[in-house]
């Protein structure tokens, strides 16, 4: 996974409130038990007249050729929300977006994304509203500067905003660090409680199956 | 770092998990532990095979299998007498059992928290995570307490109770919380109106939600499969009494919502929480773009909304107290010429024990098409959908944007509303044929 440190880059607005993984990346999108192979399909609902033809439809943020470079969104709140498909993720870092800016997002949502060098920054929705402002008054004139070190977003003009990021999450995005290499260091401590807990609870461990 | 007690997967995500597993050269830590089930994407049409209707959704199946068995997991197939929903086939195999953890790859893994169960949706990675440690880290969630007051008068299930909540706090309502239902309305539940309950803190922005679990969830488990028997049957339960919430415990937020007042409800726009009562009109400050989508005007009321098609499924609603309900309401009864219907049991299990009682053929006289169990039509995956531009009154959780297939409208209603509507040709008050 790319490691993740600083991004500045021109953002997207696509402030609407409830964005599913659905819409997102839509499950006929999902062809093949990969990972890969997504980024066409990514808001294929929208981004297309008909999905099937692959005609853009004009209106769509992504096809305006203002925010051709984004990768940045910016969203409305409990972004991600729905089906818990990574594919959401896969199919948002491989179109090239890294980062996603919104009052809040869907918890599966939010764990997907950090695993995957993609951040979710939640800010306040009237922040949201004042960055969406400046991006479309001139996008490429007022890219976004993320810095996950420092933990903030902010604009040209010096305007800037706090985002909340706990330190595992944060490692993840800025070190690329693996999860399951992290958690096999404690693979002593795991043993020693499954041994105990062998005990408290046996009914949980199952024998050969059925 | 929490131990994971069960893991599991589903063939829409098993193969992309396994596979990527094997991959990296790590192995399944306790594959006696986790278990796999056909369900999302297998055909439901009767005489199923591996041909599934969405395209390649064979290849999602076949490598699903491969991995599973390889990695010695223990797979519900698609022919498995066992095989049905997963949210519906765990707990009546008693996978999930009360103070277990539990996750899966499916952001409905909430409902098994009506056990008292952890029991909580995960992306692929931290399956990934959880098939080869056995553990998860998980953030501490907040705690959040919704208290349902008062009992549900007649006609109103616990999926009008759980769109009701949404409908006042929002879709993302819960905001990431661990969540607790509490209070009579609760208590009074049977343990399959708890699963639909809990199943829909899912639309509710929770993280997980869960209930007490009493003797009304320790007498629906003895005796399931994979339920501790015996000697150990008794210290499992004597365990259990003490894992409920002490009577002072400090809830990081706390909501509250009157039972008695609900109605049965019906979804108007593309998010759970767009739902009012049936009886109730599009909200004249409705947003346009749900409506553009939808083909409603604000203020219209939602009875009498012309519908063509019905379904009855998912893992909110298609458990066997669910086909009854809808059934008591069919009997006797067809459904309106044009409408297609159709019903889709939530288990292999379900529908043998439907069919035991004559509900299959009650469905059928109904006009009702009775399939083999799995996710079907809850979402779109490719292949099968309603025609085109359908307005379709559902028993599901989801009515985004094209969830059931492309342009389809979909309302979000009680197995009870949808086989009023069904009847009706048009979204239906169920109450006025409770006699
Ligand atoms: S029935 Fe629908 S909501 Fe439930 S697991 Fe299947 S696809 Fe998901």
């Amino acid at each position: 996974m790319t490691p993740l440190t600083r991004l500045t880059a021109v953002a997207a607005p696509l402030l609407l409130d409830n964005i599913d993984t659905d819409t997102i990346i839509p499950s006929r999108e999902i062809r093949s038990t990969g990972k890969t192979g997504l980024a066409a399909g990514l808001f294929a609902g929208w981004r297309y007249r008909s999905p099937a033809a692959r005609e853009p439809e004009p209106s769509f943020v992504l096809n305006q050729p203002r925010y051709a470079q984004a990768r940045i969104l910016l969203a409305g709140g409990n972004f991600g929300c729905g089906s818990s498909r990574e594919h959401a993720v896969w199919a948002l870092a491989e179109y090239g977006i890294r980062v996603v800016i919104a009052p809040s997002f869907a918890p599966i949502f939010f764990g997907n994304c950090v695993r995957n060098g993609v951040l979710p920054a939640a800010v306040a929705a009237a922040a949201v509203r004042d960055m969406a402002q400046a991006v479309a008054a001139d996008p490429q004139g007022n890219p976004l500067t993320v810095d996950v070190r420092a933990q903030s977003v902010s604009l040209p003009d010096g305007r800037r905003w706090p985002f909340p990021l706990e330190s595992e999450p944060k490692a993840m995005l800025v070190e690329g660090l693996d999860a399951i290499d992290l958690t096999l260091q404690s693979q002593q401590r795991i043993d020693a409680f499954l041994e105990r807990d062998r005990r408290a609870r046996p009914w949980i461990y199952l024998g050969a199956g059925r | 770092m929490l131990a994971i007690d069960r893991i599991f997967l589903h063939e829409r995500m098993g193969a992309v998990a396994l596979g990527s597993l094997a991959a990296s050269g790590r192995r399944v830590a306790d594959p006696r532990r986790a278990f796999c089930v056909m369900d999302h994407i297998v055909d439901t049409r009767p005489g199923r095979g591996d041909r599934t209707l969405m395209p390649g959704g064979q290849a999602f199946i076949s490598e699903t299998r491969r991995a599973a068995l390889e990695a010695g997991l223990t797979l519900y197939d698609v022919t498995d007498p066992d095989q049905g929903i997963m949210h519906v086939i765990s707990p009546e195999l008693g996978i999930v059992l009360p103070g277990c953890t539990l996750v899966a790859p499916d952001s409905h893994t909430c409902t098994q928290g009506a056990f008292g169960a952890l029991a909580w949706g995960i992306g692929s990675s931290e399956a990934e995570h959880a098939l080869a440690t056995g553990t998860l880290r998980v953030r501490r969630p907040r705690s959040l307490r919704v208290i349902l007051s008062g009992r549900l008068a007649a006609g109103v299930t616990a999926k009008d109770l759980a769109l009701a909540l949404i409908a006042r706090y929002g879709a993302g309502g819960a905001k990431g919380c661990a969540l607790e239902f509490a209070g009579e309305a609760v208590a009074a539940l049977d343990m399959e109106a708890r699963m639909t309950l809990c199943n829909l803190a899912s639309e509710f922005s929770a993280m997980t939600a869960l209930i007490a679990p009493d003797d009304v969830a320790f007498a629906y488990l003895q005796g399931r499969r994979y339920a501790p028997q015996g000697a150990s049957w008794s210290a499992a339960v004597a365990q259990w009494r003490r894992l409920a919430s002490d009577p002072g415990a400090r809830f990081d937020e706390e909501i509250t919502l009157d039972a008695a007042a609900v109605e049965p409800m019906v979804s108007w726009g593309v998010s759970p929480a767009q739902s009012t009562g049936v009886t109730g009109v599009v909200p004249p400050a409705a947003a346009q773009r749900p409506l553009a989508y939808m083909g409603l005007r604000a203020g219209q009321a939602l009875r009498g909304i012309p519908i063509d098609a019905a379904f009855i499924g998912s893992c909110t609603n298609s458990r066997l107290s669910d086909l009854r309900r809808a059934a008591a309401l069919l009997a006797g009864r067809h459904v309106a010429p044009g409408v297609a219907a159709i019903c889709v049991p939530g288990s292999s299990a379900v529908k043998r024990a439907a069919e035991a009682e004559g509900l299959d053929r009650v469905f059928q006289a109904a006009g009702f098409e009775w399939r083999e169990s799995g996710c079907s039509m809850c979402f779109y995956a490719g292949g099968e959908s309603f025609r085109p531009g359908s307005r379709v009154i559902s028993s599901t959780n989801r009515n985004f944007e094209g969830r059931q297939g492309p342009g389809i409208r979909t309302h979000i209603a009680s197995p009870e509303t949808v086989a009023a509507s069904a009847i009706a040709g048009a979204i239906a008050d169920p109450r006025e044929l409770l006699s």
